[in-house]
């Protein structure tokens, strides 16, 4: 019984930092119309900015968060003025290459800056302790993570349903000429979703560093992990992305325990499955 | 009716041109770079897998991030079936052929099923399952180890599989030069248009009254021999099979190389192949790093700049060329 508690506790935490980086992708492929490959890359910055900070310079776990997001988000402005600007309607052909080719340059930029090695964010002390819940205990780290992804999906299902934000973001995505002819600035709209994807991505790359290592390839590692769940959950959908993560992440946490060696055995299976059946995702909406 | 015949003996002559290039390159390497041939011969290994990408993507559409998958099963099922007592080279390659074409049949039925990202998805997903059934099956498969230990026969009884990859090399060209023809006047039989036209407008061609979808299967499964010919290739010349000839990552290149070269056009699969292979080859030794971010940049300069690729770019340049320079003759007459 204890290590079903404690395994679905691992399940879910891995669930929240999945749902963390993933959520941004499947928004703008959802609301941009973009298969954004280099989605995995902005989570890689954030996090390799966040362990020169915590790890080479000894900077707090807060700063380290807050520098991290930022920076990527700053790194990936100008990206999307030169590069993503023009994908938007493009061919999906085109969105793919072009990602990739700028998923390939980060991993590069990335390597030649902080050097191929895996990098770890030291946690504070207090996330290594665990709380006693009474009947066991439960590391703090791990709560916060799952604490943090509530949160996240909280705060993005009230932003695009109930405040001005949402409401020009999802006129903007039905019909971009009608909502800039009505004075909405869907250039803007665009810019500020993209922002908000990418810092979605970092935030999750940096909590979520010990559940998903900071590696040279970590861009490539994890993209199929995020495309698969993207495409499970259905697109621009929080709850799909929700349940996606839950699944995807109880099942591999689960077969990684109970039968180590086939682990990612069955996780592709039951993808396969899935979007075999549901080829709209599990709550997406029909293409 | 006159121009249809003559354009297609205009394209016939292409084939010749190019197979007789293909040649010439060849022999030049053979007199000029002898320490290469090992390594041109398994970048036509490579070759196969992209010109079987181009057929699947650059003709008919299907966005595929698991090629490798197909390239993969040639190259077990040779190598496998060569260190279990059956050496003969063309038997071996026509078992690598048929494996692709098997797991074509298998994989095509369920990716081509949607199209988009789900289609994405699929590939990757099943790329991923056979690679991590072939890193279990270790007793079979020499697991992450690679599979070794193959004994292969010399061709045609006579010509010895060298540590200088003559035999190899050779082979290889004579199998590349058939590939090519066979591609080329397959993209452009009627069958070839058909797909063309699928990847186009798939509703429409469904409106006249012709399946898609086992117009796509066909042609993967054509895609899918090719590739595991390819991978039996690179099982007999360089006897051994790595789980790299099965990965996501080779499947990502396929692309890139496609794309390098031209999509939905044979000799830009060869080219992009070539120089692909060339230059990853002499900087990817200094540092991969810098490798992977210069292909990167090659990406998004081709997306940006020359989406029809090296080959594609030129045909145009010399067509519209000849297009003006016709134009002027008229205008004097």
């Amino acid at each position: 019984m204890t290590t079903i508690l404690s395994l679905a506790v691992d399940a879910l935490a891995y669930s929240m930092v999945l749902f963390i980086i993933s959520i941004g992708m499947s928004l703008s492929l959802g609301l941009m119309r973009v298969i954004n490959l280099a989605h995995g890359a902005f989570a890689m910055i954030g996090g390799y900015i966040a362990a020169y900070i915590t790890a080479d310079l000894g900077g707090p776990y807060w700063l380290a968060v807050i520098a991290g997001v930022l920076g990527a988000v700053i790194i990936s402005l100008p990206m999307e003025r030169v590069f993503y600007r023009r994908l938007y309607g493009a061919t999906e052909m085109s969105q793919i290459l072009m990602t990739i080719g700028i998923t390939f340059v980060i991993i590069g930029v990335v390597n030649f800056i902080f050097g191929p090695t895996l990098k770890i964010i030291p946690l504070p002390d207090l996330f290594t302790e665990t709380a006693d819940l009474g009947f066991r205990t439960i590391s703090i780290g791990r709560l916060f993570v799952v604490l943090c992804g509530a949160l996240v999906a909280l705060a993005l299902w009230v932003l695009i349903e109930r405040t001005q934000f949402g409401i020009k973001l999802r006129a903007t995505v039905d019909n971009a000429t009608m909502s800039s002819a009505l004075g909405v600035r869907t250039g803007r709209i665009y810019a500020i979703a993209f922002a908000l994807a990418t810092g979605l991505a970092a935030f999750g790359g940096i909590i979520g560093a010990e559940l998903l290592p900071l590696e040279p390839h970590y861009a490539l590692t994890y993209l199929v992990t995020i495309l698969v769940i993207v495409s499970v959950g259905g697109s621009g959908s929080i709850g799909g992305v929700i349940l996606a993560c839950l699944i995807l992440g109880g099942v591999e946490t689960a077969a990684r325990y109970y039968l180590p060696s086939f682990g990612a055995f069955f996780f592709y299976v039951v993808v396969i499955g899935i979007v075999m059946l549901l080829p709209n995702g599990l709550l997406g909406r029909k293409a | 009716m006159q121009k249809a015949s003559s354009t297609t003996f205009a394209r016939t002559r292409t084939d010749l041109y190019g197979i007789a290039a293909i040649l010439a390159v060849a022999t030049i390497i053979h007199l000029f770079f002898p320490t290469s041939l090992s390594f041109i011969a398994s970048v036509i290994a490579i070759m196969f897998l992209v010109i079987s990408l181009d057929l699947v993507t650059g003709v008919t559409g299907v966005a595929t991030l698991g090629q490798s998958a197909l390239f993969g099963a040639g190259a077990y099922a040779a190598g496998i079936a060569a260190v279990n007592g059956i050496h003969d080279p063309f038997v071996l390659l026509v078992i690598g052929l048929i494996a692709g074409g098997v797991a074509g049949v298998v994989t095509g039925a369920i990716i081509l099923r949607t199209h988009g990202l789900p289609q994405l998805v699929l590939s990757i997903a099943l790329v991923q399952l056979a690679a991590e059934t072939v890193n279990r099956a270790t007793r079979i498969t020499g697991g992450s180890d690679g599979l070794t230990g193959m004994t292969i026969a010399p061709v045609f009884g006579r010509f010895q599989f060298d540590l200088w990859g003559v035999t190899a090399f050779w082979l290889s060209v004579a199998l590349l030069v058939v590939v090519v023809f066979f591609a080329r006047r397959l993209t452009r039989s009627p069958f070839g248009m058909l797909c063309r036209a699928i990847r186009q407008d798939k509703v429409r061609v469904e409106s006249m009254g012709i399946g898609t979808y086992t117009s796509a299967l066909k042609m993967y499964v054509i895609a899918g021999c090719i590739a595991g010919l390819g991978g039996a290739l690179m099982a007999i010349t360089t006897q051994v099979v790595g789980l790299d000839s099965l990965s996501f990552t080779l499947s990502a290149e396929a692309l890139v190389m496609l794309i390098l070269g031209g999509s939905g056009t044979i000799f830009g699969a060869v080219i992009g192949t070539f120089f692909f292979m060339w230059m990853e080859h002499q900087i990817s030794a200094a540092n991969p790093y810098h490798w992977l971010a210069i292909v990167g940049v090659i990406l998004i300069v081709v997306v940006m700049v020359a989406p029809r690729g090296l080959y594609g770019t030129a045909l145009h340049l010399i067509r519209s060329w000849r297009e003006k320079r016709a134009a002027a003759q008229e205008l004097d007459q």
